[in-house]
């Protein structure tokens, strides 16, 4: 009985927390709310079954559309971003001739502790036309300034945050992969007149890639996520809209407008897309997890 | 000729340092900036107002301030330390007991880890609502507690370090599955769980739907929604800004701190699935 008794609370608790909130979702995407009369007092409201009503106004919604696509546009910038960077740091600290590494790895990875929202906060400021340093800087120059917290730079603006948060991480995670490669490879290379710059690129890369497809679909999924980093920076331009990605709608639709089973049939849909690219996580990920189980 | 390759990858990896250092430094600098300094003088000139700025923060609407602090160390330490026992139970009896449903509750927890907390907010909030916990401390704790993620590296971790012959040994001498749980599997997993209590620290840290959901008294907050809701009214009040300034490097510190000190406890292997036994 010993196991049962061992998992009993994390089942209750995914029941809880997990499973019975999907269920309920998914329920409620295929309900509206039917208002009868003046929709004053009670029973003149009513939930009505509505099939897949709600899928398919929310997938023609424009609004909706325009938001997948900007966190598209988002992420295209984003993670090829990010993940490059990652990937050029993390070869540079694997050189042996590198000095200052200590130090680089720490600061780079420092943001990682630092939340979204006071990531957004900070980068803000340095984004605003009043305070931004750049600016400062440009006009010293005699040069027309940007604005980052325009509807174009504001791409920039959000990607350059999540850069900024998320390239030590994924330093470390290619820098830990790296490690673990046998280091005779190397000096098998170099003795056959191999440069650094050949070893990296026809030796390191090629060996990461799995390390790169477990970073790279890591970092598509929280892009999708995109939340709290836009949601901050809202107050502070024009350019950001309260629906400017999906789930900001999602959060719109629930407790901005009260329609809660659109709210319930655009996560549905949000969720959906999640799980696909996922699994092809999983599925690249799972075959190497587990060793020594019985 | 051989060109000394020293300088230029040194250079880049501390343009990367500077670059993300660099919105630590101006926070710190603009902490000690009035509200007129903070808007005129050139970005990293150091102002005079520090000791007034962290004064204003502390006097803000009764020290509301330390309020969310407190709040998010709540939220952050209480909930990684219960996510990493239960990490650490679950992960334990899914990695070395053979049981009736063990592929089920694994399927079904990784299927939780793909299904991302965010997309879940909404349905929670519902859900909670329904029973009347929405606005309370638990309505953020609770979801903060179940950690698939934690349990999917606990079970890897104890498949990797509690040799199954301690186990048999202990069995032998008598031992009750509890007891063996609790004082041999458990204290071998410390490090992993060390790892599974960071990251749930800083996931709940920078969690910021949840609580913007779940939460409607700001004397609930945690450090960030609160910040959040300061920088929203600076719109109308400038003087506002300069309060968030100063409460983004106050809120920062701890977790800086917290961070070198225990940077070396992060086993990012863990994550690549790259542990050996």
């Amino acid at each position: 009985m010993a196991p049962y008794a061992f998992v009993a609370p994390a089942v209750v608790l995914f029941v809880l927390v997990f499973a019975l909130p999907i269920a309920y979702t998914v329920y409620l995407s295929l309900f509206r709310t039917e208002v009868r009369g003046l929709g004053l007092g009670r029973g003149s409201r009513s939930e009505v079954f509505v099939g897949l009503d709600n899928y398919v106004r929310a997938l023609t919604d424009s609004e909706l559309g325009a938001g997948a696509l900007r966190v598209l546009g988002y992420g295209a910038i984003l993670v090829p971003t990010m993940l490059g960077l990652a990937l050029v740091f993390a070869l540079l600290l694997d050189e042996d001739r590198v000095r200052a590494r200590g130090f680089s790895r720490i600061a780079i990875f420092l943001p990682y502790a630092i939340p979204g929202v006071i990531a957004s906060l900070l980068w803000g400021f340095l984004y605003l036309p009043g305070t931004s340093p750049l600016n400062q800087l440009l006009r010293e120059l005699s040069m027309p300034g940007v604005d980052l917290l325009s509807p174009t730079g504001i791409y920039f603006a959000l990607a350059n945050i999540a850069v900024w948060g998320g390239v030590g991480y994924n330093m470390v995670v290619l820098h830990t992969a790296l490690r673990s490669i046998p280091r005779d490879l190397y000096e098998a290379a170099r003795i056959d007149g191999c440069t650094p710059w050949q070893v990296a690129v026809r030796i390191k890369i090629p060996l990461l890639a799995p390390a790169l497809v477990l970073t790279s679909l890591f970092s598509i999924i929280a892009t999708l996520q995109v939340f709290a980093e836009p949601t901050t920076l809202a107050p502070l331009t024009n350019s950001l809209s309260l629906t400017w990605t999906p789930l900001m709608k999602v959060y719109q639709d629930a407790f901005g407008r009260g329609d809660l089973y659109s709210a319930a049939a655009t996560s549905v849909l949000i969720a959906s897309v999640m799980f696909v690219i996922s699994f092809g996580l999983l599925r690249v990920t799972r075959s190497r997890a587990f060793g020594g189980e019985r | 000729m051989r060109v000394r390759l020293g300088g230029l990858p040194t250079f880049v990896l501390l343009l990367g340092a500077v670059y993300c250092l660099f919105p630590v430094a101006w926070v710190l600098v603009a902490a000690t900036k009035s509200t007129g300094e903070l808007f005129s003088t050139t970005t990293l000139s150091v102002g005079s107002s520090l000791v007034a700025n962290l004064a204003e923060l502390n006097g803000y609407r009764g020290g509301v301030f330390w309020r969310w602090m407190a709040n998010s160390a709540l939220y952050a330490g209480l909930g990684a330390l219960l996510s990493a026992a239960l990490s650490g139970v679950t992960g334990y009896a899914l990695a070395k007991y053979a049981f009736r449903g063990r592929a089920l509750i694994f399927n079904a927890l990784i299927a939780g880890v793909l299904v991302p907390a965010v997309v879940l907010a909404v349905p929670q909030y519902l859900l909670l609502a329904k029973v009347g916990l929405t606005d309370t401390y638990l309505s953020v704790l609770l979801p903060s507690v179940i950690s698939p993620y934690g349990i999917y590296l606990a079970r890897i971790y104890a498949a990797a370090s509690v040799p199954e012959e301690v186990v048999e040994a202990a069995r032998t001498d008598g031992a009750g599955e509890a007891r063996i749980l609790g004082s041999i599997a458990l204290p071998m997993m410390v490090p992993g769980l060390v790892t599974v209590f960071l990251f749930q620290f800083v996931s709940i840290w920078n969690n910021f739907m949840l609580p913007y959901i779940m939460l409607g008294d700001d004397g609930k907050f945690p450090v960030t929604l609160g910040l959040y809701t300061m920088l929203k009214q600076g719109n109308t009040t400038p003087a506002l800004y300069t309060l968030v300034v100063t409460g983004s490097l106050v809120s920062v510190l701890p977790l800086i701190a917290l961070f070198l000190t225990l940077q070396r406890y992060w086993r990012i292997d863990l994550l690549s699935g790259a542990v050996k036994a």
